[in-house]
């Protein structure tokens, strides 16, 4: 008899409740505030998940109400698919029931445990049943289904079920109650969960109820849906035994060999054989047939061969624009100074596809003295608990931030200051510590993505920030000849009783540059760059200013007449009298672009003497 | 030369820079510690030969410029107006002086410093004066202050005051204060307020025919001024009676020769032959007297002062080591273990005795 049935006759013996009072920790629902936000972000996920299969744009409301002391009811609506009715008991009442199970696609759910443990957790914490209603598209009734799981059997009990009318065209209700505890203004809550939730999923649109009445609206920042994500077939190289032997016995393949080609990724009919050799099996043989040895064999011949990678286009990244635009929406409130994100290309570990993206947020509001924010995202979903354990918080620490202009004592550990760091990982399989999916394990190839793409947002912060002190300091000086040395004039003169002196020539020598200095406004859906520059030199200078812009296809409008225009550049010629101001302008379309920071160049002038822009080293 | 033109002299020296198209700036003399030289002629702390230069090159020069033009034209208002103002007021004041406003106190206080330093005068003749009170004085002298109404008031220094004392103003210059009469034959500085007031309580005062002083902790300028002035001008030698720690010793230094924070004009506040009596970390063992163990700080301190050229003399090396070796601190009531009589009675006369004087 298969250990695996044997283990089954076993596992009936310990009931469902045991089980799941022993894994509690694991599956998330060891503390009261815990098991309330387990409880959403399940039925969350699985929303957000459900919609990206049907192409749908999510719309999704979250409500909790409180019933009674400690116990909570939750709702979570969407307007996906639906689920048939025939499959309602089985979702929501089976664990390790998912259609996503053996499945390798870059999904927020990954093992079939997720919302069956939440209807579990609100059985066994209150006594009631788990209401679901769901209607699968227009004309079709929704169904209103009541289930709890009967902890004896494992299996699910429908207690009532009724059709009824459903004014949505398509979708999914779930209803809990559950024993828990609301908890606002802490990073592990609810809250926090349905902010990260939508800083990564830019499309979505949610609505949050709180138990006070209290609404949130979380808006769409994006029509466009992320791209679907393909299935992949798995790569020898991240293969496990118990896998390999699950596969041999379900394959239609009638040969070793051909099972080889046809159910794994990068391995080709002469490579199968290849293996097969190596792994002295007849290459007729059929799958059914192989024993666990020759399936020992077999991985350990993967070994020995060459292959290619995994295809890597199975992977939907958010992408960095979008990634930017979600921080922005969702840090509006601290306003903060300088926003970079980044996304990798796709690398593979241990034939798995994955993909890093970071984004750095800093300044504003943005405590000052404290350990930056960090926020931790796999597969589009937040990760809100077991931060120490997890590789993003261990990549960040093992880097030197204080190169990039944050505190951090000794070069490792958290940095400290006005900064959000968040690190996205996207895998068909992400490699977690344990079933709950909270941290992510150490994986030496996703530990190095991640720090080169947090490397890339830090070097553009760290530009921001010299850019910063350099213009800082130009202000200082814009202060001091503009007010104070004035005010010194005047009030010298007042004193003395004499005539108020001229100052010009105070004022060139203290400056003695050429002063560039700009803005970029936002006004009626177009942006606006204004570029100006001053003289305070002794002499006419005669330079050429460039100006970086996205996209020449944006520009709408350049002041004066540019010598050029490229794709990525405006080009002017500057002639400027001693004492003289001139100003230079160009327009952009506000509703495609993302640009909110000049970045200025020089050529034909020494740029010792100018501030306000670098030396222009030709295109990159 | 006025105070006044003095301070003029300041803005004529920016007018003509601006006048011959010249960046303004002031020079005077650097304030760090390692321009911090000993005197040994007049044996104090001075401000040694580095010179710094504030200019309006830069953003801060700039401010302290226009700080110094309004602060030396509020100096001429009140100068003219006969008014004084606290330090503190000065700082209020500059909330309406737009750009030239003071961001904290302590800016406004360096401000009135600088000041000092680059005309050679003192804070009083700018008419600014610190917040903190006097420190009091008993004893067998005359004093003749000239009062808010302008009048000449004579005070006897025992029969005209209260137990607390006569309170030393914060002007103790001879337009504002003189000695008229002394039968005193020396001067006592005693830095905490216990002991003062148990000397004043057993009228040790009039037995030892001294004058006591008050010193408060760390003296302000005014005492150290005004116990100055005593010693130069009637002949009267000082002694200095403190607890016994390092940082008591910091203050008897003070006194003798001068603060890092005040030595532009450590001449007219130090006075080099007053003398330290005790408590001394020999007191503590010859006279058995309850003590603390010393802390880190303690420790810090005392080995600095082995390096202080202030200490730089057999005495106090001979004593710092002692205390290093015995780990010991004891304050100045310490004595009271026997018998409130016993420090009047036995321990200063004993000890004033072995420094000479008769009691
Ligand atoms: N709102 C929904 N709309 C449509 N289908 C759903 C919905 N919720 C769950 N499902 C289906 O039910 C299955 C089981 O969900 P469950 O959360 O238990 O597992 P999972 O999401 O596959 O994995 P995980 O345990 O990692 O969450 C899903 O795989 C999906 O097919
Ligand atoms: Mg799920």
């Amino acid at each position: 008899m298969p250990i695996a049935e044997e283990l089954a006759k076993k596992q009936k013996q310990i009931s469902v409740a045991e089980f799941f009072e022993k894994n509690k920790q694991i599956l998330g629902f060891d503390s009261l505030n815990r098991a309330l936000i387990t409880c959403v972000k399940e039925a969350v996920d699985n929303a957000l998940d459900a919609c990206e299969e049907a192409g749908v744009l999510p719309d999704i409301l979250v409500k909790i109400e409180e019933v009674d002391k400690d116990e909570y009811k939750i709702t979570v609506e969407d307007n996906g698919p639906g689920i048939i009715k025939s499959q309602i008991p089985h979702v929501f009442g089976r664990l390790l029931y998912g259609s996503r199970f053996h499945s390798l696609k870059q999904s927020r759910g990954q093992q079939g445990i997720g919302i069956s443990a939440a209807v579990l957790y609100s059985q066994l914490t209150t006594g009631k049943a788990a209401i679901i209603t769901s209607k699968i598209g227009e004309g079709f009734p929704a169904h209103k289904v009541e289930l709890i799981i009967d902890t004896k059997t494992n299996y699910p009990r429908i207690i009532k079920e009724e059709m009824i009318h459903w004014e949505k065209k398509s979708g999914t209700r779930i209803e809990l109650f559950v024993r828990g505890k609301y908890v606002k203004n802490r990073k592990q809550s609810v809250y926090e969960y349905l902010r990260g939730t939508a800083i990564v999923n830019p499309h979505a649109h949610m609505v949050f109820i709180e138990p006070d009445g209290n609404e949130i609206v979380f808006e769409r920042v994006t029509e466009e849906m992320p791209s679907q994500p393909r299935e992949i077939k798995p790569h020898p190289y991240g293969i496990e035994l118990g896998t390999l032997l699950k596969m041999l016995k379900e394959t239609k393949a009638k040969k070793v060999s051909s099972f080889l080609a046809t159910e794994f990724s990068s391995v080709s009919p002469s490579k199968a054989r290849d293996v097969v050799r190596r792994a002295g099996i007849d290459e007729n043989k059929r799958p059914h047939e192989v024993t666990l040895e020759e399936a020992k064999a077999i991985l350990e011949a993967f070994k020995g061969i060459k292959l290619m990678a995994p295809p890597t286009d199975c992977l939907s990244p958010i992408g960095e624009v979008l990634i930017k635009r979600g921080l922005r929406k969702e840090t509006m409130q601290l306003s903060p100074e300088f926003i970079s994100t980044d996304t990798r290309q796709p690398k593979v570990f241990a034939g798995t596809p994955f993909m890093v993206e970071t984004g750095i947020v800093y300044g504003g509001n943005l405590p000052k003295e404290e350990r930056v924010e960090i926020l931790r995202f796999a597969n589009r979903v937040p990760l809100l608990y077991q931060e120490g354990g997890c590789v993003i918080t261990e990549a960040i620490k093992n880097m030197d931030w204080r190169r990039y202009g944050l505190e951090q004592k000794g070069g490792k550990g958290i940095p400290y200051g006005p900064a959000i760091i968040l690190v996205h990982v996207a895998s068909v399989n992400i490699p977690f510590t344990s079933e709950s999916k909270e941290a992510i394990a150490s994986v030496e190839e996703i530990e190095k993505e991640i720090r080169l793409s947090l490397q890339q947002c830090a070097r553009r912060l760290k530009t921001h920030l010299s850019k910063k002190v350099k213009k800082e300091k130009a202000k200082n000086k814009f202060l001091l000849i503009s007010k104070i040395l004035p005010e010194i004039a005047r009030k010298c003169a007042e004193i003395l009783n004499k005539p108020v002196p001229p100052i010009d020539n105070v004022i060139t020598q203290i400056m003695n540059i050429v002063w560039i200095d700009d803005e970029v406004v936002k006004k009626d859906g177009a942006v606006e760059s204004r570029i100006r520059v001053m003289n305070y030199k002794d002499k006419k200078q005669k330079f050429v200013l460039y100006a970086e812009i996205p996209d020449r296809k944006f520009v709408q409008a350049i002041e004066p007449e540019p010598l050029e225009v490229r794709d990525r550049i405006i080009k002017w010629e500057v002639e400027v009298e001693p004492a003289e101001k001139k100003e230079y302008v160009f327009r952009m379309d506000g509703k495609e672009v993302d640009f909110d920071e000049n970045n200025l160049y020089v050529l034909g002038i020494d740029p010792v003497n100018v501030v306000g822009a670098e030396k222009w080293e030709g295109e990159k | 030369m006025s105070t006044l033109d003095d301070l003029r002299k300041i803005a004529e020296k920016i007018y003509s820079d601006l006048e011959k198209g010249k960046v303004p700036s002031i020079t005077l003399a650097s304030r760090t510690k390692s321009n911090i030289v000993f005197d040994d002629r007049y044996r104090v702390w001075k401000y040694g030969e580095q010179k710094t230069t504030r200019s309006a090159v830069s953003l801060p020069g700039a401010y302290m410029l226009l700080r110094t033009i309004y602060v030396m034209d509020f100096i001429r208002k009140m100068i003219e107006e006969g008014k004084t103002s606290t330090l503190r007021e000065l700082y209020y004041i500059s909330e309406g002086w737009g750009e030239a406003k003071f961001n904290a106190q302590d800016e406004s206080d360096k401000l009135a410093e600088d000041l000092e330093i680059i005309t050679g005068r003192m804070r009083e003749d700018f008419k600014l004066r610190p917040e903190e009170d006097g420190a009091r004085v008993i004893g067998d002298i005359v004093i003749e202050e000239r009062t808010r109404k302008g009048e000449k008031r004579r005070i006897h220094c025992q029969d005209d005051v209260g137990d607390a004392g006569y309170s030393i103003p914060y002007n103790v210059e001879k337009d504002k204060l003189n000695f008229v009469e002394v039968n005193a034959d020396k001067i006592i500085a005693v830095e905490t307020g216990g002991m003062f007031d148990r000397l004043v309580e057993n009228r040790f005062d009039e037995k030892s025919n001294s004058i006591l002083v008050h010193l408060k902790g760390q003296p302000a300028r005014s005492t150290r001024r005004f116990i100055k002035r005593m010693n130069e001008e009637l002949n009267l030698p000082v002694i200095v009676f403190t607890d016994g720690d390092p940082w008591s010793y910091r203050i008897y230094a003070s006194v003798a020769y001068g603060a890092i924070k005040t030595a532009h004009i450590s001449e007219y506040l130090a006075t080099p032959s007053a003398q330290f009596l005790g408590v001394t970390p020999s007191d503590i063992l010859n006279y058995d007297l309850p003590s603390d163990d010393l802390n880190k700080e303690d420790v810090a301190a005392l080995q600095s002062e082995l390096s202080d050229p202030r200490f730089n003399d057999e005495f106090w090396l001979e004593e710092i080591k002692l205390q290093l070796e015995i780990k010991k601190k004891a304050e100045q009531q310490a004595l009271a273990k026997y018998g409130l009589d016993y420090v009047t009675d036995v321990y200063l006369p004993e000890k004033m005795a072995e420094m000479g004087y008769e009691v």
